[in-house]
């Protein structure tokens, strides 16, 4: 059947930072471009997660005046704290002894969610086009090979591929360049990758799973501007991973937990490690008596600059971290991705008026600041592959003394999804008993994310053997998935006595982590219809 | 044949309502809004009596402040022909809500009047009852299903006992219950031609209707939390606490 198209100069895929940047800059050079921005939340920001600390150097470059601009980029960073955390102590870190990446006193503590629904009322005010509640299902391609464009997804299909009543069919919708703005993971950006071959001689990119949970405090455990990070305990010495808790207005607490996705105890869930790491002292004095208000998850990229890809294909761009740039040892990756999104609009622009190839991007990149972080920054995360310990004695060499310009760059050996050992070789762990006050199951806490996906539609989480969970994956990894899935979509049950494999795909928040870590990458994540997914507020 | 249809911006169903910390009120920055469910069935009712040819125009309405405009948008995307926004801000009651419907009836003179059997924010279904009273039109509250006959209608009402069907005349005012139809999906380009299309603007202070809430709210809270259950052993001790702990039988 044939579908409808709508033609603009540039289509964008993502209400994110790198992709509202990319339309706003674009406007800001050229008003008469027509640019189109697709979301696949129901609304800009309710797929965004983050921290979010929150550094301006690319705000500042594409709003010089955003003070005067009701943005909502509040709350200054005032007092910073370091712990490492044992069992039940904690040793404060001095400050002015972290490398300077890790140092924030000039930056904001923020909502990205809200920060994005800002950026999309700046956008549509200089007249890009933003439709919320449409993903980008599938890339289009002329017949020489190039980006043509994208199309929508069709709505209104039931779970046996049957149209309802209410079907709509998807559009296409046509870019003179088609900017690719997923996210990490992004479903489109990982199919551009391998058709493109755009990480040819890179190293294979690395992730993490961020939690994040939002606490109303009590008003004397509460500092607004205070931005503490933690690392050890629960994590053992081999597992790459660290908390931050950030004091927002309103007597917000921003909490969180992010671990790597190289992790090789199949039996680590870490859902139950956040959870877990709430009730360390340190902690639990400053949430104790407070309320939970809001909870969500997402995958992260690590992997900086040896696993960035090219950016540019014909036709099209890859920006943010649907590539990757992701600054790892700042833990930041909003001001890089928005610069990526400002590079990407001036390329594209340069290529409406000066008939310049996409190519540019790569210079232009190159010769940013962006690009000098991402390379001072390329040693830190590989150096936690040897441990926490000689991670941080080796990232103080590298980021303090020699601030990164060591003449040799460590690589990433494996890719997240081949590191887990098997089950049996492995401890098991034993997690604590959620308590309801401190700690709480997947269930409720999938609650708290509004996640909805309309009713009888198509699994969105495909499996390229529908046997393997049970045959193989159960058997030698314990089917993991039931572990880092961090909204319960992945069960073994047991009928009769024999195993079933069951998908809750209504329950996912679209972290994208089970695309990543699944070991024979079985489980491929693709858009379910639009709108679907969580409605997350100021996360 | 005219059809007005009122709809209203409320949280989105799937948002999990929080109450404020001083209990003055819920918490609505940064939540996710969208159009009263039945309200989209009213829309959607109204737009496949068009497309039978038994309606010529469908009118979409709200009242509220600036950004409720996205409702009317929203129903101009699936069908709507234009739209009227009232604007008003802060507490809107039922009965100041009907009192401004009565105004705009009386200018466009619909021959029916269409809106969700009530609002998921207030619960307060009396919007679409308070206005016949005004108007002292027949009201079809609850529909299920809608046949339009020559001056006439046959509406199927969701009752407690089952199913009720009554024939009122028209002009009249419906109140559409979920089980109507299942609303379509906007599509981009109808998104795009529904930019297009009029909204007419007006300020609720310029129609003399005075919207002063004639309520007092005093506290929100949510509602207790409930209790985890307990196994019991046998049938005996079930009835037993059934009996004494409970106190239902």
């Amino acid at each position: 059947m044939s579908r409808e198209s709508m033609e603009y100069d540039v289509v964008i895929i993502g209400g994110g930072p790198s992709g509202l940047s990319t339309a706003i800059k674009i406007k800001q050079l050229d008003p008469n471009l027509n640019v189109c921005l697709l979301e696949k939340a129901s609304e800009i920001g309710a797929h965004i997660l983050s921290g979010n600390v929150f550094e301006t150097r690319a705000l500042d470059e594409l709003f010089p005046n955003w003070k005067e601009l009701n943005s909502p980029i509040k709350t200054k960073v005032t007092k910073e704290k370091f712990l490492f955390l044992g069992k039940n102590k904690s040793l404060s870190w001095p400050t002015w002894l972290l490398p300077s990446v890790q140092q924030n006193h000039n930056n904001y503590i923020i909502s990205l969610a809200n920060l994005c629904r800002w950026l999309a009322e700046q956008a549509e005010a200089l007249g890009v086009e933003i439709f919320p509640g449409f993903p980008a299902s599938e890339v289009l391609y002329n017949e020489d090979g190039s980006v043509k464009g994208v199309a929508t997804q069709d709505m209104g299909i039931d779970k046996e591929g049957k149209k309802k009543d209410s079907f709509e069919p998807g559009i296409e919708l046509l870019g003179k360049v088609t900017v690719f703005a997923e996210g990490c993971r992004g479903h489109l950006g990982k199919q551009l990758i391998q058709k493109f071959d755009l990480d040819k001689g890179k190293d294979p990119q690395q992730y993490g799973i961020g939690f994040k949970e939002i606490w109303e405090v009590n008003e004397k455990n509460h500092e607004e501007g205070l931005v503490m990070h933690t690392a050890g305990w629960p994590l053992d010495n081999s597992t790459y991973g660290g908390s931050f808790m950030y004091h927002a207005e309103n007597k917000q607490v921003f909490l969180g937990y992010v671990i790597g996705l190289d992790y090789k105890n199949p039996h680590l869930s870490p859902y139950d490690e956040f959870q877990r790491f709430k009730t360390h002292p340190a902690i639990k004095k400053i949430i104790e008596g407070g309320k939970r208000i809001s909870y969500g998850a997402r995958a992260l990229i690590e992997g900086g600059f040896q696993s960035l890809p090219k950016m540019f294909m014909p036709g099209a761009l890859l920006i943010g971290c649907d590539a990757g740039t992701l600054n790892m040892p700042k833990i930041k990756g909003s001001h890089t991705a928005m610069k990526s999104g400002i590079i990407a609009a001036e390329t594209i622009v340069e290529h409406f008026k000066e008939n310049k190839e996409l190519s540019v991007f790569e210079s232009k990149l190159k010769a940013s600041w962006l690009y000098k972080e991402l390379y001072e920054a390329r040693n830190v995360k590989p150096s936690f592959s040897w441990g926490l310990i000689l991670g941080i004695i080796f990232t103080g060499i590298d980021q303090i003394l020699f601030r990164g310009k060591l003449p040799f760059t460590l690589k990433h050996k494996h890719a997240d999804h081949e590191t887990l050992k098997p089950a049996n070789q492995m401890p098991k762990i034993d997690y604590p008993k959620y308590d309801n006050v401190i700690t709480f199951d997947k269930t409720s806490s999938v609650y708290l994310t509004g996640t909805n996906h309309a009713d009888n539609q198509p699994v969105h989480l495909k499996l390229k053997d529908p046997n393997l969970p049970i045959n193989y994956t159960l058997e030698k990894f314990n089917e993991p998935a039931q572990l880092y899935c961090p909204a319960g979509v992945y069960e073994v049950q047991k009928e009769n006595d024999i195993n079933k494999f069951v998908i809750n795909s209504q329950n996912c928040i679209h972290c994208k982590t089970c695309d990543i870590k699944e070991p024979s990458q079985n489980i491929t994540w693709v858009t379910p219809e639009g709108s679907g997914g969580p409605r997350y507020g100021n996360m | 044949m005219k059809i007005l249809v009122a709809v209203k911006r409320v949280i989105d169903y799937n948002v999990q309502i929080r109450v404020k910390e001083d209990n003055s009120g819920i918490v609505t920055d940064n939540v996710k809004m969208s159009t009263n469910p039945p309200d989209d069935n009213a829309i959607e009712e109204a737009v496949k009596i068009k497309e039978s040819g038994k309606a010529t125009e469908v009118v979409a309405i709200t009242v509220g402040e600036e950004k409720a405009q996205e409702t009317v948008r929203k129903a101009l995307a699936v069908g709507a022909d234009r739209g009227i926004h009232v604007k008003a801000n802060g507490i809107l009651e039922p009965l100041a809500v009907s009192k401004i419907l009565k105004i705009i009836v009386e200018k466009e003179k619909p021959d029916l009047v269409f809106m969700g059997k009530q609002a998921i924010d207030d619960d307060c279904n009396q919007t679409g009852q308070m206005l016949s009273a005004l108007l002292n039109w027949p009201q079809a509250t609850f529909a299920s299903k809608i046949e339009v006959k020559d001056n006439k209608l046959e509406v199927t009402r969701e009752i407690d006992e089952g199913l009720e069907t009554i024939e009122i005349n028209t002009p009249a005012i419906v109140t559409c219950d979920l089980r109507l139809n299942e609303p379509r999906y906007a599509s981009l380009p109808n998104i795009m031609k529904a930019k297009k299309k009029p909204i007419e603007e007006l300020l609720a202070s310029d129609l003399g209707v005075d919207i002063t809430p004639r309520l007092e709210q005093i506290k929100v809270e949510e509602p207790p939390k409930r209790k985890a259950g307990i196994k019991v052993a046998n049938v005996a001790e079930l009835v037993q606490k059934l009996k004494n702990e409970a106190k239902v039988i």
